[in-house]
Formats: structure tokens, C-alpha cells, sequence
């Protein structure tokens, strides 16, 4: 990893849980009828350790001004705080350079801007895009929506039964014609890890640039967009440590510097006069008005903080422990579980359903022992229809989770299945 | 479970015993008017079909898959409505809405079952559910059936 200059090296911890988890004093908090909370909706949003909580309250309590153009002390600081949050992230990601990191409020944003200021340039009427079956709603709307304005042609990889991509088809389904692949690496509702080598190479055969939905693969695995060789990275702070309401879009600079503005105002500019106005450079050109400085500044020191424990140790943590709840709950009766069977090729996502108990039924009976899943079509209905369900119970693990929890769920659902008489 | 009086609450057995045992589930009838209800943030899904004779619900039946919420309280629903006129029925929906919004049983005849409910009304996610069979009646009873959604766009 290159670093920025300017930017202070981060030392790396050992991977040490006891620690991690008295970093979130949310853990330690009771819910219900006194249970102690068993947080496992992290695909949804993750907690935030004290180190984060403490950025956001410093950067108000010492530093608050509007970013840029100002002379005096306050502003000065808090634009050199903002821009230097870029650069961790962008040598989070292994950017080119923090120019390539532009703030946006989520993933959702990030990847409407690149439907709007990349392919509202330079897509025409059968033009193709290509999107999986497995996306989340924000990375299948956008693209409808652009189908139906510009009349392009919108194509997409189906799943498999084991929640994997039909990579055979994509062969097929890639062609002269595509000019965007826009894919998840980590499927939100399955966990499926996406082989973006795979699609990559197939998109770059045909000369397409590769737009990756990282909103589940950042806050989880190691990521390096050089080392992928895609074009586009969308993803989203609060599920990584960070605040709501901060995002990010990194694109290659070229790239950027190609696209029309996003949304047009205060800051995107260059020059204004009453008949035309000129554009900044990239990033500011895409980031008009005031932005969110003090989560992009607190989304710098939650990726400061998941550097120190290292996202190859992550990840190692989490697919021990996914292995450990697969095997655990494979063992809890009428529980099924959907996607692939295997650690390796899948994140901390783990759907499932309990036979004969509405997902929604185990969800709320869990909550009163303490036990946070998420119930529902999680954004991503075309996976419930492929797997003919209405909705899945879906339990979603992060750096701080443990076993213990896990044996938390896998008990907690045996208890749903005779409370409903189901066993 | 015991241990949990908020819980019981929300699934009070007579919940689940129209849970277990639906009233007037896929009764094949010959309906005068019909609807569909979704809730599309969890995926339930109810048809109402309704027999009208001389304005009165002579037979009324439900069909589709949700929670136990939502299918106890279709179930309920059903029991209630039958042989009721349409207007009273629809009062009874009013009537309905108005206990997911105070937690309150209301003083309605027929709605002896129906009062294991109001529970619900402390689970603001669950509303949804319990309300979702009671919109589609009255959508039923609306002039030309049709359908109806709990979705309002919310999360």
C-alpha cells in the first residue's frame, strides 16, 4: 500500500476480540426484557467503535468551520481534516490518488452518479449494460431507470441455485455491445463472494469498464482496486465503522475527468456568470454544495481503525466464524440455510429460513432475547423470487461478533420453533 | 418463553390458534368482489374474496402467505365480516385501524377475538401485518375490488 503523503503510517494490532468489542459500548447494552443485545444485522449497518464516536465529536467541538475558500483558522483546519480523510481512503481502497476519491452520501448515490454522469454522456440507444441477478435494488434501479430514458439495453447474469453467478452465461451475456458491467462483489441477501477476476476479464475482453456495488466487500475484505482492475468502487461509511449519511465513489482519474457534473451549485464550479458556468476539477467537480465534512472526516479514522486490525485478519475472523454458524446452524432442526455452503466463497451473510415460522415471526420472537437479525426481501427481491421465498431471517456478522453469539442464535431458534409448535 | 410478557402480548394464543388453525382459508366461493393486499417490505400477501348477497357478506374467504400477524388477523378478519352488511363491515375496519393506533380494544361487536390484537399496536414494524387483511376488505367492499398496499413507502 502507498502512502499518501501527509498521511501518518497506522500500526497494525493483533487481532485481539476482548479489545475489539469494549471499543463498542452499544455491545454491552440490554435490550427487551433485560437480554444482553446479540448484534447480528451488520449487512444493514454496523456499530461504531468510541474511536469514530470521538472523531465526530472532536472535529465539532474543535474544528467546526465550512471547508474551502476560507482564510481563517477554523476552515483551514477542517478542509485539511476533510482532505485528508480522502487520502486514507484512498489508500484504503489503493487509489491512484485521493483526486480518484470522490464523498457522496452512500452507495446508492454513488452508483446513480456514475448513471448519471458517466452513461448519460456516453451511452447510446443499444448500448448494453449487464448487471446480476443477485444485485441489490440500488444497483439494478439506477440502471431501469437509464434503460428506460435512453433506451439502452439492460442484460443480467442469473443466479444459480447455491446463490452463485451463472459465469457461463455472463460469457454469453458479455459482449461486443456492453459497455458497463455493474456488479456486486458481495452479495447483501446471500453472502455469495463474487470471482470478479472472472467478470473483469470478460468485461475488459470486450473493452467495458467494470462498475463493482462494494457496499458489502469494503467493510469486509481486503480490497485493492488496482490489483481488481475495475473502473468504478461504490460504497457506503456506515457500514463500515463510519457515520450514516457518507459515502464514496472512486473512479480511475481519467475516467472522471471524461464525466459531466452530477448535481450542479455552490462548489462544482469553476467560474459562474448569468449565462454559463465552468467546472471545478474532479473531486470537487462532483461534489456540489456543502458536504458531509465531519462523517467524512469520521469515516477517516473508522478506516484508520479497521487498518490497524488489518482487513486480511477480518476477514479471517469472519469466515471462521461464518464456517463455525454454517456448521451450527446446519445442526438447529428445520433450519435451512440458502446460498453456498461454504466459508470460502462467502462473506458474513447468512439467510435462512426456519421451517414452518415466517421470517418475520423468528425475527421477533429473537428480539426478545436479544438477538438483532433482519427479516424481509433485503433490497433484493429478484434473489427471493429465484429462490421462490416471500423473505428470508438473515443473520450478518462483523469484526466484533464471537461464537458465543452464534450458539446465541442457533439456541434462540430452537426456542422460536417451539414456541410456534413447529417442533 | 414465559419470561417474555411483552412477547405474549404480540402472539397471544389466540392469535396463534388462528395461526395454526385459519378460519375461512381458501374456502372456494363464488365471490362478488375481490382483492389483493400486499405488504411488499415483507413479502405478505392476501387475497380477500367476498359474496355479497342483498349487501350482506354472506361468504367470505382469504388466501396467501405472511407472518402469523398478518395471517391470525386475516383469519379473525374473516369470522368477523361474515354475515355482517358491507357497512358495518367496513365500520369494523375503521374500527380496526383505530386499535393499531391506541393499542386500545374497542367496543364493536364481533370483535372478541379480534380485541387479542391490539397488542400489536406496541410493534410499530408489525402494524403492517395486522392491518394488511383489514385494507384488503375494504378494498374488496370498494366499488369494483382492486388492490391495495400497506407499503407507503417507509422503511
Amino acid at each position: 500500500m502507498t502512502s499518501p503523503a501527509g498521511l501518518p503510517a497506522i500500526e497494525r494490532l493483533p487481532y485481539d476480540l476482548a479489545r475489539i468489542r469494549r471499543d463498542f459500548p452499544i455491545l454491552k447494552r440490554e435490550v427487551g426484557s433485560g437480554a444482553g443485545l446479540v448484534y447480528l444485522d451488520n449487512a444493514a449497518t454496523s456499530q461504531r467503535p468510541v474511536q469514530v464516536l470521538a472523531e465526530i465529536t472532536r472535529f465539532y467541538r474543535d474544528h467546526n468551520a465550512n471547508i474551502h475558500r476560507g482564510v481563517h483558522t477554523l476552515s483551514v483546519e477542517a478542509t485539511e481534516l476533510y482532505e485528508q480523510a480522502r487520502a486514507k481512503v484512498a489508500r484504503f481502497i489503493g487509489a491512484a490518488g485521493p483526486r480518484e476519491v470522490i464523498f457522496t452520501r452512500n452507495t446508492t448515490e454513488s452508483i446513480n452518479l456514475v448513471a448519471h454522469a458517466w452513461a448519460r454522456k456516453f451511452l447510446r440507444p443499444g448500448d448494453e449494460v449487464v448487471i446480476s441477478e443477485i444485485e441489490h435494488h440500488s444497483n439494478i434501479v439506477p440502471w431501469q431507470m437509464l434503460r428506460d430514458e435512453r433506451g439502452i439495453t439492460l442484460k443480467y447474469i442469473p443466479m444459480l441455485p447455491d446463490g452463485t453467478l451463472d459465469l457461463d452465461y455472463a460469457r454469453t451475456a458479455i459482449t461486443g455491445r456492453t459497455r458497463l458491467v455493474a456488479i456486486t462483489a458481495m452479495s447483501n441477501a446471500l453472502g455469495t463472494i463474487v470471482p470478479l477476476d472472472v467478470i473483469v476479464a470478460q468485461a475488459k475482453a470486450v473493452g467495458a469498464l467494470v462498475l463493482v456495488d462494494g457496499a458489502q466487500s469494503v467493510p469486509h475484505l481486503p480490497v485493492d482496486v488496482q490489483a481488481l482492475g475495475v473502473d468504478f468502487l461504490a460504497f457506503s461509511g456506515h457500514k463500515m465503522l463510519a457515520p450514516f449519511g457518507i459515502g464514496v465513489l472512486w473512479g480511475r482519474l481519467p475516467l472522471l475527468e471524461s464525466m459531466d457534473p452530477f448535481l450542479g451549485g455552490g462548489d462544482m464550479i469553476l467560474t459562474v456568470s448569468m449565462e454559463r458556468s465552468t467546472w471545478a476539477e474532479v473531486p470537487a467537480k462532483f461534489e456540489a454544495g456543502t458536504p458531509n465534512v465531519g462523517d467524512a472526516v469520521a469515516l477517516g479514522a473508522a478506516v484508520d481503525y479497521l487498518t490497524a486490525l488489518g482487513m486480511d485478519a477480518v476477514r479471517e475472523h469472519e469466515r471462521a466464524l461464518t464456517g463455525y454458524a454454517l456448521r451450527r446452524l446446519a445442526d438447529v432442526p428445520g433450519v435451512r440455510i440458502f446460498g453456498v455452503p461454504d466459508a470460502d466463497r462467502r462473506g458474513g451473510v447468512i439467510s435462512f429460513e426456519l421451517e414452518g415460522v415466517h421470517p418475520h415471526d423468528v425475527g421477533q420472537v429473537l428480539d426478545t432475547k436479544g438477538v438483532a437479525i433482519r427479516t424481509g426481501h433485503h433490497c433484493a427481491q429478484p434473489v427471493m423470487l429465484a429462490l421462490n421465498v416471500p423473505a428470508t431471517a438473515r443473520a450478518s456478522f462483523y469484526i466484533y461478533n464471537t461464537t458465543a453469539e452464534v450458539d446465541a442464535l442457533a439456541s434462540g431458534l430452537e426456542d422460536v420453533a417451539r414456541f410456534f409448535g413447529v417442533r | 418463553m414465559a419470561e417474555s410478557g411483552l412477547l405474549d402480548d404480540l402472539y397471544r394464543e389466540i392469535i396463534l390458534d388462528h395461526y395454526r388453525q385459519p378460519r375461512n382459508r381458501g374456502a372456494a366461493i363464488e365471490p362478488t368482489c375481490s382483492a389483493d393486499g400486499a405488504n411488499p417490505l415483507c413479502g405478505d400477501q392476501v387475497r380477500v374474496d367476498v359474496a355479497l348477497v342483498d349487501g350482506v357478506i354472506g361468504r367470505i374467504a382469504f388466501s396467501g402467505h405472511g407472518c402469523s400477524i398478518s395471517q391470525a388477523s386475516a383469519s379473525m378478519m374473516t369470522e368477523y365480516a361474515k354475515g355482517r352488511t358491507a357497512a358495518e363491515a367496513l365500520r369494523g375496519v375503521d374500527a380496526f385501524q383505530q386499535m393499531m393506533l391506541t393499542g386500545e380494544p374497542p367496543e364493536v361487536d364481533g370483535f372478541d377475538d379480534v380485541a387479542a390484537l391490539a397488542g400489536v399496536a406496541k410493534f410499530a414494524a408489525r402494524v403492517k401485518c395486522a392491518s394488511l387483511a383489514w385494507k384488503t376488505l375494504a378494498q374488496a367492499l370498494a366499488e369494483g375490488g382492486g388492490q391495495v398496499t400497506t407499503d407507503d413507502g417507509s422503511r
